[in-house]
């Protein structure tokens, strides 16, 4: 017999305090965007602890590199040169390896590439914006990029989001599924955010903020930040019906 | 004092904002050459078993208005009630059919369509079958943390009579938010995300 608990039951109910409620008027688009029928709930089925599987097989060669990898050959995108790296855990700080981590952002200016930002900072033709990995057998993943600009945005007359990068995770089950944010440390601009401030609890803010660690950087090429990642956790099924490896 | 947990909490979720094509979607708003096709556009292919259908869906809003930004992805089984994941247990799913789709809307309509198949039944917990049903994950601008709901097939009467979870529902009349009609081959899924008709959300 094994001497670690299996993790084939459900996942933990979701703690909906500590992520940022349906209606948040500070920010506007989720007036008529948020449901106000309570939720409802019911035993895990197949249907919500399985999910689809992403081989490393599909990766191209460029995926985790967005200064490359819309990039004309010999070029790269123009910004300060960095490195994302982390840690895809559980709730049961077990590392979760082969998470598809998914990822998007505005390019140093603070500008996407899509029809609808009309800003008036200028695309960088060597900078499309998105790229994506899987985290290996102990959970870690890394990407490189450029820090992306802060930008304003329509909500109040003067509001900006502080520099930000998008970030989609799968798990292992489908209603592990997750999309944050991740902001730079030491950005004055993250406590005045209205999407940062539709989060309720301060300590929830502090764990996207993502630390500078020198002794990740790569001398002369590029500094690294550190963001580790939290999925929803499994129940053991030692207390239910069937003991696993018995 | 006493003992810790030692438990971490979930990463908080934010919005998926106006953008999330450049990140899930690139191919379709235009940053080609990155990856040689969008995740989850294709769901089946020549060999997949199964009855072939459309699925076309709609989000409104609260003020009536059809959402044309948003990322609806979805997980079901296959015609034999199989997921294709090596989580699976109960047998091998079919290899022609991935089970996961993911798409944007038209910019212009607001529809979402999903090329696939009719799932078979999958069982609930305590061994009873639910009825074919899609599992759905929903993100946009303006919601803070994705929307889990089901589509249910308008021709499966007998089966949505008595699907566990749409039993469950104490709004009964509410079970209706989760059936999606047909007309030939194409199922049509109105999603309303507040209002009289405000779909049935899960907390699961
Ligand atoms: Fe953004």
């Amino acid at each position: 017999m094994k001497n670690a608990m299996p993790e084939a039951g459900g996942f933990f109910q979701r703690e909906r305090n500590w992520h940022p409620p349906a209606f948040a008027p500070g920010y506007k688009s989720t007036v008529v965007r948020s449901p106000r029928r309570a939720l409802i709930s019911f035993p895990q089925t197949l249907s919500e602890i399985t999910g689809p599987v992403f081989g490393h097989q599909m990766l191209g060669e460029l995926d985790n590199d967005l200064t490359l990898n819309h990039a004309r050959p010999g070029e790269s995108a123009i910004g300060p040169r960095i490195i994302v790296y982390g840690k895809v855990l559980d709730e049961n700080a077990r590392p979760v390896p082969g998470v598809l981590v998914e990822f998007w952002q505005a390019n140093a200016g603070g500008r996407y590439r899509h029809k609808k930002d009309g800003y008036l900072a200028p695309l960088d033709p060597n900078f499309g914006g998105c790229g994506r990995t899987i985290t290996d057998a102990e959970g870690n993943y890394f990407f490189r990029t450029i820090q992306p600009g802060a930008y304003p945005w329509p909500n109040g007359i003067n509001d900006w989001r502080p520099a930000h990068i998008h970030f989609s995770l799968f798990g292992h089950g489908f209603v592990q599924r997750l999309i944050t944010q991740m902001y730079f440390e030491g950005d004055p601009m993250i406590w005045q955010c209205p999407i940062v401030n539709t989060i309720p609890d301060k300590r929830a803010v502090e764990t996207l903020i993502a630390t500078l660690d020198m002794q990740a950087a790569v001398p002369m090429d590029a500094r690294a930040y550190k963001f580790d990642i939290v999925l929803r956790g499994r129940r053991a099924t030692l207390f239910e019906n069937k003991l696993e490896g018995n | 004092m006493m003992q810790q947990l030692r438990r971490l909490k979930e990463t908080a979720s934010q919005t998926a904002g106006p953008y999330v094509h450049i990140g899930l979607t690139p191919n379709l708003c235009e940053i080609s050459g990155v990856y040689p096709e969008d995740l989850g556009a294709r769901m089946v292919n020549e060999k997949t078993r199964g009855e072939r259908i459309t699925v076309k869906m709609r989000i409104f809003d609260g003020a009536g208005a059809v959402i044309k930004d948003a990322l609806i992805e979805i997980w079901q089984a296959d015609s034999d009630g199989l997921y294709n994941t090596p989580a699976e247990t109960r047998g091998t799913a079919d290899p022609n059919f991935t089970g996961w789709g993911r798409q944007a809307s038209d910019m212009e309509t607001g529809v979402f369509t999903f090329e696939t198949i009719r799932p078979g039944r999958v069982p609930f917990p305590d061994g009873r079958l639910q009825a074919p049903h899609l599992t759905l994950w929903i993100v946009a601008r303006g919601i803070n943390l994705g929307l889990h709901t089901r589509m249910y097939f308008s021709d499966e009467e007998t089966a949505n009579a008595q699907d566990p979870v749409l039993s469950r529902l104490e709004h009964q009349d509410r079970a209706a938010t989760l059936i999606a009609p047909r007309e030939g081959d194409t199922y049509h899924f109105d999603i309303h995300l507040q209002g009289e008709k405000e779909t049935v959300f899960f907390d699961v």
